[in-house]
């Protein structure tokens, strides 16, 4: 991999650290007036997912971080990896529970996610902003209770657990933010 | 469609910086001070280490071999000859350039305030510093405290007597920097600008003064009221931003060249350009520079801090990259 000098720090530059990779979240040049000139970045460690800052001399460099943000489906889960496909490629990747983290609440077969590489080797799986889920388990439906007040449970095929109105049913399909995991309305 | 040809700062906010632009040319002129206009291009260079002038190839004619000139990084050593050949009171609102300086805060070519007023101690032109600056601001009186007392208050060390070693350790412990220097100064730099500049934010505006006698750069040194050896230098720092740097004004020919060696030796040891030194500094010292202070402050940050905007590029038309 290519080498990055400090005035080409930027961010979303993956890099690595210490042996891990990590993207740079924030990047700040400071310089007092008579004084060296410094590069403060603060970085993600896309391992461990841990955030802190670091501050570079001016002219240092690092190097950079064999790092991929590739769009992938997901296909299947075995018991123990959660398998994802190129579909440019048609090649299979496998990742860990580590990897797979919190989308696995959010997995559907076929559903478009994007899969970070590290080597080759998936290290992180990010779903889609809003996913379509089906309810399989909540209380029944209020009648006429469509405008305000009150929530409950609905667990979703995937097995996650959202709060959702009270005049949602079992079977119907709801979109919801991955980011936030929120109900945002029926699909 | 690119908008790399729009400017980054809306026209309102460079309509009100040409508003501080003249109120400062008021405050001036209400003071009898005389507007100069320095060369923005030199046969030498600034001595400091760790600034890095610009050079400019300049030829006769258009295949004649280059002369190197540089882009002057401050109007400091022309005003200081014009100081020598008895101008008194002199200012300067015009641009400096240093090289690699790209941030936030920083633009490669940006806007300078200089002054010199004989007469005047560091002290008396904090005073003239302020008188300027409050008002633009907004600001109630702005507070002194000497370097010393700064870094006892947040970090509980003296840094005129702290070794390398010992301000090593600290910087280790507020900051993870791979870093090897056996220079305080380099330790007392990254703790000033990465620990406590960020907590004086809170502090609104402050003076720093009495540096350390090895920051003195141009500035006179003195003992401070416990005997040490301190730079008659100051800092004015708004927000927890670095906005001027003045000096009660070194006047001693020897002395002088003296650091403008020490820094070209400095630079040497570092694997830094060696520039020409401007040695026409020091001959207008031996002529006599009248005892004076003089400070420079950075425009666009003042603007910065009056429109209350958090990018350079808020209140410069065309920063460095759509330059």
């Amino acid at each position: 991999m290519a080498n990055y000098s400090s005035n080409q720090f930027k961010n979303g530059l993956k890099v690595m650290i210490d042996g891990d990779p990590c993207t740079m979240v924030d990047v700040e040049f400071v310089k007092p007036g008579k004084g060296q000139a410094f590069t403060r970045v603060k970085l993600r460690n896309l391992l461990t997912g841990r955030i802190w800052e670091r501050t570079f001399k001016s002219g240092d460099s690092v190097e950079g971080a064999d790092v991929m943000d590739t769009d992938m489906e997901y296909s299947y889960y075995d018991g123990e990896l959660w398998y994802f496909m190129d579909p440019s490629t048609f090649e299979q990747y496998g990742a860990d529970e580590n990897a797979v983290a919190d989308a696995k609440k959010w997995l559907k077969e076929q559903d478009k996610v994007m899969v970070t590489l590290f080597n080759g080797n998936p290290i992180s799986v990010t779903p889609a902003n809003f996913v379509e889920l089906e309810v399989v388990e909540t209380d029944p439906g209020l009648k006429g209770d469509t405008a305000q007040g009150g929530s409950k449970p609905a667990t979703l095929s995937t097995g996650a657990v959202v709060r959702v109105p009270l005049f949602i049913n079992q079977g119907e399909i709801l979109k919801i933010d991955t980011r936030t995991g929120e109900y945002v309305s029926r699909a | 469609m690119n908008s790399d040809w729009q400017p980054t700062a809306s026209i309102d906010n460079l309509r009100r910086r040409a508003g501080i632009v003249a109120d400062i040319r008021r405050f001036f002129a209400e003071r009898s001070v005389l507007e100069v206009d320095m060369p923005v291009m030199s046969h030498c260079a600034v001595s400091d280490p760790f600034i890095d002038s610009i050079e400019v190839a300049y030829r006769a004619y258009p295949q004649a071999e280059a002369e190197t000139l540089y882009l002057q990084s401050s109007p400091e050593y022309a005003m200081k000859r014009l100081l020598a050949a008895g101008s008194g009171a002199i200012y300067q609102l015009g641009k400096a350039f240093r090289n690699g300086e790209v941030g936030q805060r920083h633009n490669p070519e940006f806007c300078m305030l200089e002054w010199y007023r004989p007469g005047f101690d560091d002290q008396r032109l904090m005073d003239e510093v302020a008188a300027l600056v409050e008002p633009i601001l907004g600001l109630p009186p702005i507070e002194r405290i000497s370097y010393g007392e700064l870094f006892e208050r947040y970090l509980q060390i003296d840094p005129h007597r702290a070794t390398a070693t010992e301000l090593a350790a600290e910087a280790r412990r507020h900051l993870d920097v791979q870093m090897d220097d056996e220079d305080p100064d380099s330790w007392l730099n990254l703790l000033m600008s990465h620990v406590i500049e960020p907590r004086l934010a809170e502090r609104g505006a402050l003076f720093v003064c009495d540096y350390p006698a090895s920051q003195a750069a141009l500035a006179q040194v003195r003992k401070d009221h416990k005997g040490r050896p301190v730079a008659a230098r100051f800092e004015l720092f708004v927000n927890g931003i670095e906005l001027a740097n003045g000096y009660h004004e070194l006047t001693d020919a020897a002395e002088q060249q003296r650091r403008l060696e020490a820094d070209q030796r400095q630079r040497a040891a570092l694997d830094l350009p060696q520039r020409p030194l401007e040695m026409r500094l020091v001959a207008a010292l031996q002529q006599g520079l009248p005892d004076c202070a003089g400070v420079a402050l950075g425009v666009d940050r003042l603007v910065m801090l009056a429109l209350n905007t958090e990018q350079i590029g808020d209140v410069i038309a065309f920063p460095y990259p759509r330059a």
